[in-house]
């Protein structure tokens, strides 16, 4: 057992309002720049719908993630290494801007310089690649944006897989939902494991996935290899970005933007233990339904007494071991059982879970009948089917989905008799396999969601991680050529004022 | 050509180009390796690029393997092994010929495509356009050398250019004698060849240093980047 700690993040989609905010605002700090003007770190897409980039949950299309071989390993979807390499000249499996959108400005100088004519003068948009004006905009980050567009496009959505789509495209039977996305984090990330130079890695004590700008060579295996499509190539610079989970923020015990600016309080971050050896056996399980457990079986209770000692073993800090018993993430994911991975079968294990969002009951009003379970009502005459939500967030098994639905119409049917009707029913809670305490704690922190509760997020321990008085002088953060001189040779005969560079090992599993 | 300038252009210009070459590759990785990138286009448009790109590298490799192997092997190795100097000269030929054509086809997409797609053109620094044509011009030399080598199938001019290359890197630059008298082709293409070494380093063909074959040898595919085992801390004094 080798004991590592991820900054994890539960979304709880039953809150979000499709504000954008977490967009906006983590575009406004890291991708407001040439060649990253297409490239959302953080999206909020309308489901259902085929997303952005087009279509990016058909693996079938674009081979991202991971697939079971027969003799019951993993490869990339992608191919193994050597199919990789003979793709590098021309990669079969990338996608073109087009897939996600051609960026473009408007013409807004036209307003003032425009001669006196007959009509008002219009802004024109113009595309921010070719620099030519664009007839007409035909795609954009969120053109699906609360159900835009007609039902058999988002009937695309490949989450409709085994589910009885027709009856959807109904007015009386639409459904919609919001799902933010960004970089999952994962445990089995498939960009590192494609990308050909080694240039991206996960980091040991907080499990975040990063490019290193400087060994990145734009060979773009990375933006196949994940099957969330959340790696973008700068088409200016010519190296791939990603989320960094805004990993200075992070060290300091911050949320990152996207957390910190929600004003729907729906983003949870907290510490996950687990198991690393273990990670390759439970990203190989046969059945893709089982992904999902297989996920739940890694993490490791950090109130057990072992498995504490062991994380101390392994290097990991008590303030980060006090994090993960107070984790919302360990709460949702593993006490309530209400959170749930992104699409688990791509087999990357991601670290970003999913509340799954309650819906209007179906057709409450012309059957005049609320289809009411114990007083509370029937999680298969929610507006959203199970199916569907199965299908993003649990391979397919919907029982998990329907107990984390019925514990959340639970909650509300448990607070609203105690607050409104002034009694305490325990036999609600008791009903979902949960107590009255469980319940309250659910309660406090996803409808109250206070900042305290909803961040735990023990501060780095850098010094334990690098010997800061030899980075004296160094650069700190910054957007590549910010820290030159790496081979720490000097053509010049310049003295190297960083005393000794200490290298960054890297361990390949 | 003058033997002063003989000298000059092929006796001394290739330790000007493999100083700059090598010198300059260096300095770029060291002090600035964030521009260091293959400067893929594919994103932008995928159109002309697959057949494109991979009918230009598979070419120019094959190419530049057989120049190395060709222009470098000792003669005396050719002569141990008994392979002829004709025979040489017709599979040089042969396979730089197939080659050849495949990458000139190949480069003829991407030089359209970089020079008229607005999308590749409007992000295309002179140096992605000038050391594409450049390269072109390179190809289209060394096409034609081709039909001047057909009259010559004894592979006496080939030999003169093994001597020529072997001086060279022995850092012998009389050689440059040996080829005083070859066809103007092959000069043009011996001098945009050692040119194309010259601003190596200040284009994106730097990323031919960085080509992944060490992927390969790659155990596994997780990458995990580990936290250093600092010194153990230090007894404080008194401890």
């Amino acid at each position: 057992m080798k004991i590592r700690a991820q900054i994890a993040m539960v979304l709880n989609l039953d809150k979000c309002i499709g504000c954008h905010t977490c967009s906006v605002t983590c575009k406004n700090v890291w991708t407001s720049r040439e060649g990253m003007e297409y490239a959302w770190f953080n999206n909020v897409e309308t489901k259902p719908g085929i997303g952005y980039p087009k279509d990016w949950e058909n693996q079938d299309r674009w081979n991202g993630g991971w697939r079971r071989r027969h003799n019951g390993t993993i490869e990339p979807r992608i191919g193994s290494k050597w199919r990789i390499l003979s793709h590098i000249f021309a990669n079969p499996d990338l996608p073109e801007i087009d897939d996600y959108y051609e960026p473009f400005t408007f013409d807004y100088a036209h307003l003032q310089t425009a001669p006196e004519g007959r009509t008002m003068p219009t802004a024109r948009p113009r595309s921010l690649i070719s620099g030519e004006r664009m007839d007409k905009i035909v795609w954009g980050p969120n053109w699906e944006e609360i159900l835009g567009g007609a039902f058999a496009d988002r009937a695309q959505d490949h989450n409709f897989e085994g589910v009885q789509k027709e009856i959807y495209g109904a007015f009386e039977n639409t459904f919609m939902m919001y799902l933010p996305r960004l970089c999952e984090h994962c445990l089995n990330p498939a960009c590192a494991a494609v990308c050909p130079s080694g240039a991206i890695y996960k980091r040991e004590e907080d499990g975040i996935v990063l490019i290193d700008q400087d060994k990145c060579r734009g060979w773009r295996m990375c933006v196949s290899g994940c099957p969330y499509k959340k790696i973008y190539y700068n088409w200016s610079s010519g190296k791939s970005e990603k989320c960094i989970f805004c990993y200075p923020r992070i060290e300091a015990g911050q949320p990152t933007v996207c957390s910190e600016t929600c004003v729907g309080r729906i983003r949870y971050l907290g510490v996950m233990l687990y198991d690393a050896d273990r990670i390759a056996e439970a990203a190989s399980v046969a059945d893709d339904g089982d992904l999902y457990q297989a996920q739940l079986d890694l993490f490791l209770d950090p109130f057990d007494p072992a498995v504490q000692a062991q994380a101390r073993a392994d290097g990991i800090a008590d303030a980060w071991l006090e994090a993960a018993r107070r984790s919302p993430v360990w709460k949702m994911a593993m006490d309530w059982k209400i959170a749930f991975p992104l699409h688990p079968e791509y087999r990357t294990l991601p670290m970003v879970w999913y509340v799954p969002p309650l819906s209007p009951v179906q057709a409450a009003a012309t059957r005049g009948d609320l289809g009411l379970v114990n007083g509370i009502p029937d999680v298969n005459a929610l507006r959203i089917p199970v199916e569907y939500l199965a299908n993003l967030l649990t391979a397919g098994r919907t029982a998990p989905i329907t107990m984390a639905l019925r514990r959340m119409l639970a909650m509300r049917a448990y607070m609203r008799a105690r607050t409104v009707d002034g009694v305490v029913v325990g036999s609600i809670a008791e009903a979902v396999g949960l107590s009255g305490p469980d319940i309250e704690d659910m309660y406090q922190l996803m409808a109250i969601a206070n900042y305290e509760d909803r961040f735990v997020i023990p501060t780095a321990h850098r010094e334990t991680g690098e010997d800061s008085f030899q980075t004296r002088g160094s650069c700190g953060f910054s957007f590549g050529e910010g820290c030159s001189g790496r081979t720490g040779f000097s053509l010049f005969d310049a003295k190297n004022p960083k005393t000794t560079r200490t290298r960054n090992p890297m361990e390949v599993v | 050509m003058s033997p002063y300038l003989n000298d000059v252009l092929y006796g001394w210009y290739p330790y000007f180009c493999l100083t700059v070459f090598l010198l300059g590759s260096l300095l770029r990785f060291d002090a600035s390796q964030y521009t260091w990138r293959t400067g893929s286009s594919q994103l932008l448009r995928r159109r002309q690029l697959v057949w494109g790109s991979n009918l230009f590298h598979v070419g120019i490799l094959v190419i530049f393997g057989g120049h190395l192997v060709g222009l470098l092997t000792p003669v005396a190795v050719f002569e141990f092994l008994g392979i002829s100097h004709t025979f040489k000269q017709v599979l040089a030929m042969a396979v730089g010929g197939i080659a050849g054509i495949g990458c000139f086809a190949g480069i003829t997409l991407l030089v359209h495509r970089r020079l008229f797609d607005a999308r590749i053109r409007n992000n295309s620094s002179w140096g992605d356009i000038i050391i594409l044509l450049m390269l072109y011009g390179q190809l289209s030399l060394g096409l034609l050398t081709i039909i001047v080598s057909a009259h010559h199938l004894d592979g006496g001019e080939m030999v003169k250019f093994m001597g020529w290359a072997q001086g060279i890197v022995t850092l012998h630059p009389g050689v440059s004698a040996l080829i005083q008298d070859v066809s103007p082709i092959f000069k043009l293409h011996l001098f945009l060849g050692m040119t194309i070494f010259l601003v190596f380093p200040f284009t994106r063909l730097v990323h031919v240093w960085s080509a992944p074959v060490w992927y390969l040898g790659r155990t596994g595919f997780q990458v995990v980047r580990r936290r250093p085992l600092l010194h153990p801390a230090l007894p404080v004094k008194g401890d």
